[in-house]
């Protein structure tokens, strides 16, 4: 009942609510798949099989491949270190975690590019050492990380507090040590908490480019993801270009969407 | 980070759960402190050594030169006019996907999350083909402010909606219906009985928009453009970075990521709140979302841990 039983406001909210989105959401989703196929389909096809553009994706998918692991690892320790090991340090590990989401992607950039610069703390040494950060992959690599950083503790964490330690606490009882309770036990019971956190790193890295502009240089067929390849392309004026390759990452978010679709229904159920 | 012994040991402690499998809680917390380090921390205190290098002095002429002061207002006020409409229609969203029952309501809840999804420049061409000057809708709004407000409204769509739908879910529909069969109008019952229970969640949502808003970068960039009157601060940055004025770009840099540390502590903040205010029994407002920034829930679940794991 309530405030929704007029049925003349429940259509007014409904229309201005579906109204709002159909602009805002549902017109840019649709407009991405007509402009890249608005002149044929050989323009798109032709960026994204050109040597750059080709690259470009290699390179994202190298993004995937170093940082989703790293942070799914770290996510899913520190997590078990924040909910299982009481310690008044844990808040501040807790803040620091929650950073990358709050803080501009420019900014995490300027970061790295001031840490690993010619002037910066690390730069000099690496540079005698002949390890390259800026302006190659381990920059780019970095800043993934460094933006992709809290995607899997947070997910992990309610589900572990959810889970209890009574299955644990059995399996040790039982004789199981502490890496075969992990693997038989707490994992299963979590894995689509951690599943949910790996997709939304991974939907994060693929797009990623504010912090990745700053420290690749965004040099094409050498430092450029799919990401940074679609601005080259605009400020190129190779419309069609930018938008094949739009086109591949608007795929790749929908993917996204709907494997966070299905596994929020596995967690609930 | 001294080794704890007792935590050294494979087999647990009975009665404690699972320990970090394989390592102590003291090693543990020592490779969680060394990558927190060199990935987040210490990126960021060398930004802000770059930031003071020329002293309290220049750090100041760098902030307030009118460029950068331009850019910081211009980011502020889209980010105030973003979080505003974002609570009204982000409210009447969530209100529409949990009150209201229409075909394809399904579709819609799942498509909300679109632009945490979806890379941000690809927002921006997409942004600028519907909002340019080949507007199909005849609407011609690129490369102005309004542009950069537009932007950010599609880039902070779902914290709201996320934020509130939890609790719209949870809420007690008996209150309303008392209210009701004593003569209460719609209105009243929203003012008097809704709002105050779901203001927890659309202050924290509120806040998450806004931090995200305020450090917006690639949806502003092709769509809005660095104009000197449509320049955010992510873009004036950029911009002094390839003009080779670090301290500068590291001056204004700070200033954000200040704001950025204000309106985290604001949401955890808010979040005791909505925690406290469910715990006295004063409502059913719970704090439902963690602090996802990137990621509210894909469905509307309601955590009832809050985020608050880091302080016990």
């Amino acid at each position: 009942m309530g405030v929704a039983n007029n049925s003349g406001s429940r259509w007014g909210l409904r229309a201005l609510g579906l109204g709002y989105l159909s602009l805002l959401l549902l017109a840019p989703l649709v407009m991405i798949f007509f402009k890249a196929f608005e002149d044929g389909l050989a323009a798109p096809i032709d960026a994204i099989t050109s040597p750059d553009g080709l690259h470009a994706l290699k390179l994202t998918l190298l993004m995937v491949a170093i940082s989703v692991p790293l942070n799914t690892v770290f996510g899913v320790g520190c997590a078990l270190l924040l909910v299982r090991h009481k310690w008044k340090g844990n808040a501040v590990i807790d803040a620091i975690i929650n950073l990358p989401f709050a803080i501009s992607p420019i900014v995490i950039g300027l970061s790295l590019f001031l840490l690993y610069g010619t002037d910066g703390w690390f730069g000099p040494v690496l540079a005698e050492a002949g390890i390259k950060i800026l302006f190659s992959v381990p920059g780019m690599v970095l800043a993934s990380i460094f933006v992709s950083l809290p995607f899997v503790v947070r997910e992990t964490v309610p589900v572990l507090q959810e889970i209890g330690t009574e299955q644990e606490q059995a399996a040790s009882t039982l004789g199981a040590n502490a890496w075969q309770t992990f693997w038989r036990v707490t994992l299963p019971a979590i894995r689509w908490g951690v599943a949910y956190g790996v997709v939304l790193t991974t939907a994060r890295v693929l797009g990623e480019f504010g912090a990745v502009t700053i420290v690749s240089g965004s040099i094409s067929g050498q430092t450029q993801t799919l990401p940074l390849f679609v601005e080259k392309q605009f400020a190129n004026f190779n419309l069609p270009g930018a938008y094949g390759a739009s086109i591949l990452l608007a795929l790749l978010a929908l993917t996204t969407l709907l494997a966070m679709n299905v596994l929020k229904r596995k967690e609930d159920a | 980070m001294s080794a704890h012994p007792a935590s050294a040991t494979s087999a647990p402690a009975p009665r404690a759960g699972l320990r970090l499998p394989g390592v102590g809680a003291g090693l543990g917390r020592g490779t969680v402190g060394l990558y927190l380090s060199l990935i987040v921390l210490l990126p960021l205190a060398a930004l802000t050594a770059q930031a003071f290098e020329g002293g309290l002095g220049t750090f100041w002429d760098q902030v307030t030169s009118p460029l950068a002061i331009a850019s910081l207002k211009l980011t502020v006020v889209a980010s105030l006019i973003v979080v505003v409409i974002n609570a009204i229609f982000g409210t009447i969203i969530a209100w529409i996907l949990v009150r209201d029952d229409f075909p394809g309501k399904a579709a819609v809840n799942a498509v909300i999350d679109l632009p945490f999804a979806l890379p941000t420049i690809v927002a921006s061409l997409t942004l600028l083909a519907l909002y340019g000057s080949d507007s199909p809708f005849g609407i011609d709004i690129a490369f102005t402010r309004t542009a950069v407000v537009v932007a950010l409204l599609f880039v902070t769509l779902p914290f709201v909606v996320r934020a509130v739908q939890p609790l719209l879910i949870e809420m007690d529909r008996e209150m309303e219906e008392a209210a009701a069969s004593l003569g209460a109008s719609g209105f009243t019952i929203f003012r008097r009985i809704i709002f105050p229970n779901l203001l927890p969640g659309l202050a924290a949502g509120v806040a998450l928009a806004f931090a995200r808003a305020l450090g917006e970068f690639g949806s502003v960039l092709i769509f809005a453009g660095g104009l000197p009157d449509t320049q955010v601060s992510s873009v004036f940055i950029r911009q002094q970075i390839e003009s080779g004025n670090e301290v500068g770009a590291a001056a204004v840099s700070v200033v954000l990521l200040v704001a950025s540390l204000l309106l985290l502590a604001v949401v955890s903040l808010i979040q005791r709140w909505g925690n406290r205010h469910e715990r006295s029994g004063g409502g059913t407002g719970l704090v439902g979302m963690s602090l996802d920034l990137g990621a509210p829930r894909g469905g509307a679940r309601n955590s009832e841990e809050g985020d608050d794991d880091g302080s016990r």
